[in-house]
């Protein structure tokens, strides 16, 4: 199975090397390539892997999509857009730029949001002292596949000591006419000293159509920098998604992450953190929800390399119907990252007899001078609750979808940006069965 | 209003409530005592329609339509209201936002128009000075970190918002302080009028002083072994429940 799924995509590079930027970073590209060969797609016997068979997405054939923006009406881009806040929107479709499609925000003239291929056509050092750099090593056959198709994707600079006000947000929407397109897009973040930025990554789809989108993103905060940066993935509910972020955080640097897995039928999201100097903190939220027979899988990974490093890590998940998900948060403090403060919750509500998770926290310490804790949780809806609403002349279903909400909304409201925050509520709240009511609980 | 004949109920396989009776009309309030473990709390849970009460036999009608096949919310919706013995805690909700729900939920009901922001907080404003519920309780989640005496309160609270016609307050004075007891008494009292009858689950004759009852019953062992008035709870506070137990065993 593997090895049919490695010969078409080597039939798919042939034709993507006929008229895209093919011949950019043709180590990387060899390199990637001769990974796939060798070592062929993830199966369950590898550990990280344990829980989530790919072979939903090596079974089908994927191409490439037609970079062209009339593929995807301008109105679902819209939908996609924070109306009410000022943002910087960088469109892609099938993984390409579409000029047409992204509104420059107010951005200080110094900094760089921009695709990453026209980068590379003026200025091709800045990109690739990153993409050849360390952050880039190939973890599995789907990293290696987005180097192998690497074409476009988001490009973030922002220099030492600029902040900026406007929020980078970044859309990656698959076309929706076309069935079997993936994807491949790339972004690469850096704050310099003292920056601070917002970035939002929004992934969407057609609702109908099977597609894959294979990302990653590499960050890095240099020092003091701060990060509030959001991974949206809400794709259409028969696509595939492959996700990975690779951070790392130099001295005092601040990230503040959520991540949100609300769509896709396989999809899995990956975050690595790498604390690599004193005082870097992360605070990692991430909510997942799945329903019929989605498979939802998170992965994250938090080193502390260096003493008085924190991180605060918080996932919750909601299971309905038959589906599956995934949590998996390992936390290595290294022997040298004294003072380290490493927090780790997951709290899972399975909402059927048939919804399903597995959770896997795993702390590794290396160091004895430390305040580490962690704990996992999985639980049904509160029948007290329940009764209690109904009492108060709720119907259950409203009860019930208040209850979810409460339960998802732990994460939700950690959000700074309101507008954000807002749509992110009516996100999930739009996965609930008869949410009306619920509306005039949203602040 | 209420009538309740021959209820069993059980839970579990074990049988909880073993032929109770009993007779509530408009107007009239009646109090119910009983030792720990009686039956008291199970009678409220059924007469809410909590789930997981298998009812064996007897009747239970308000407004003389049987009411067991009606959903807690629908009854809710009829005007019947229950304040907990032990309020829950809901993380993540707002206790003003389930209030304005619940209300718009019974008009809804009734035919009437929802209230708005504005009319809703004006009923809100009025019940909570009845009730001297602090306002900072309004907007934090129900019950999160409230005090026991806090729960209580704002179970009282949404009765007088909600005017319900049957209240049903199961030990709503355990936990008490004297001036809070006063209020909740102050708050039953002012609902209480021809049109609507409340049942007071409680152990303590004290309640009694402000709430005067127009009858009291000791349920014992899932039965109401016997019915009195006020005099009958001030009796049970001195001499404790054996004699009454052992009079029923006699009988
Ligand atoms: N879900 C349940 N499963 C098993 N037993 C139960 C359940 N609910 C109630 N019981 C039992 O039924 C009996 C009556 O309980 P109930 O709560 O109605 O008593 P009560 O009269 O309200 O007591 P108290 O004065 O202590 O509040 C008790 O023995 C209790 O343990
Ligand atoms: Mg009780």
């Amino acid at each position: 199975m593997s090895e049919a799924a490695v010969s078409h995509y080597l039939t798919e590079f042939d034709r993507f090397k006929n008229n895209r930027l093919s011949d950019w970073l043709p180590k990387q590209r060899a390199d990637a390539l001769e990974y796939l060969q060798s070592n062929g797609f993830p199966t369950r016997k590898r550990e990280k892997w344990k829980y989530t068979d790919v072979s939903p997405i090596t079974r089908r054939k994927f191409t490439l999509g037609p970079a062209t923006p009339e593929a995807v009406d301008g109105g679902f881009i819209d939908t996609l857009r924070f109306s009410g806040l000022d943002c910087h929107d960088l469109v892609f479709i099938n993984g390409g730029f579409s000029e047409n499609l992204s509104r420059a925000g107010n951005l200080p003239d110094e900094v760089t949001a921009r695709s990453l291929a026209s980068v590379k056509s003026e200025n091709p050092a800045l990109p690739e002292r990153f993409l050849t750099g360390p952050g880039e090593e190939i973890d599995h056959a789907f990293t290696a596949l987005n180097i192998v198709f690497l074409n476009d994707g988001a490009l973030i600079h922002i220099p030492d000591g600029t902040q900026v006000p406007a929020p980078i947000h970044v859309i990656y929407a698959t076309d929706k006419n076309t069935e079997s397109i993936m994807s491949h897009p790339r972004n690469l973040i850096v704050l310099g000293r003292q920056a601070r930025a917002t970035i939002i990554e929004t992934y969407a789809g057609g609702e109908d159509t099977e597609y894959f989108t294979n990302s990653r993103t590499q960050i890095l905060c240099q020092d003091s920098a701060q990060l509030d940066y959001y991974k949206i993935q809400q794709e259409g509910h028969r696509a595939f998604h492959i996700g990975n972020t690779k951070i790392r955080q130099q001295r005092n640097s601040r990230i503040d992450c959520h991540s949100l897995s609300l769509g896709g039928s396989l999809a899995r999201s990956d975050i690595d953190v790498e604390l690599d100097e004193p005082g870097a903190e992360i605070n990692l939220n991430g909510l997942y929800l799945a329903n019929n027979r989605q498979h939802i899988d998170n992965h994250t990974l938090i080193e502390h390399k260096q003493p008085h490093t924190v991180s605060n890590e918080h996932y919750r998940g909601v299971m309905g119907g038959r589906a599956r998900a995934v949590f998996n948060g390992k936390v290595i403090v290294h022997e040298q990252a004294q003072k380290t403060q490493a927090h780790q919750s997951n709290a899972n509500l399975l909402l059927s007899g048939n919804a399903e998770v597995d959770t896997k926290p795993e702390l590794e310490i290396y160091a004895d001078d430390v305040k580490c804790s962690h704990g996992a949780t999985v639980g049904r809806l509160d029948e007290n609750m329940l009764f209690y609403l109904r009492t108060r002349a709720l119907d259950k279903d409203t009860a019930k979808s208040l209850l979810i909400y409460a339960f998802a909304d732990e994460v939700i409201r950690n959000i700074k940006l309101p507008e954000l925050r807002k749509r992110l509520e009516y996100n999930v709240v739009g996965e609930l069965p008869d949410t009306d009511l619920i509306k005039g609980f949203m602040k | 209003m209420l009538t309740i004949e021959n209820l069993q109920v059980s839970v579990e396989k074990k049988q909880i409530l073993k032929g109770l009776s009993l007779a509530v009309q408009a107007g009239e309030v009646h109090a119910i005592m009983g030792p720990n473990g009686s039956g008291k709390s199970t009678l409220a849970n059924v007469l809410a329609g909590r789930e997981g009460y298998e009812v064996t036999s007897g009747i239970i009608k308000y407004d003389d339509q049987d009411i067991f096949d009606l959903a807690p919310e629908e009854r809710a919706r009829k005007g019947i209201f229950l304040a907990f013995q032990y309020p829950v805690e809901i993380p993540g909700v707002n206790n003003i936002y389930l209030l304005k729900a619940a209300v718009n939920a019974v008009r809804v009901h009734r035919g009437e128009p929802e209230l708005d922001a504005v009319d809703f907080l004006k009923i809100v404003r009025e019940k909570m000075q009845l009730v001297k519920m602090d306002e900072s309780l309004l907007n934090r989640s129900v019950n999160e970190g409230f005090s026991g005496g806090e729960k209580k309160r704002n179970e009282i609270f949404q009765m007088a918002v909600l005017e319900p016609r049957l209240a049903i307050l199961d030990e709503t004075d355990s936990g008490l302080d004297i001036d809070a007891l006063k209020i909740v008494a102050e708050g039953v009292n002012t609902l209480r009028n021809e049109n609507r009858a409340i049942v007071l689950v409680t152990h303590y004759q004290r309640l009694l002083e402000y709430i005067v009852p127009d009858q009291v019953h000791v349920l014992s062992d899932g039965r109401i072994i016997k019915s009195g008035d006020r005099g009958l709870a001030i009796e049970l506070e001195e001499k404790g429940y054996d004699w009454i137990k052992q009079e029923a065993r006699a009988a």
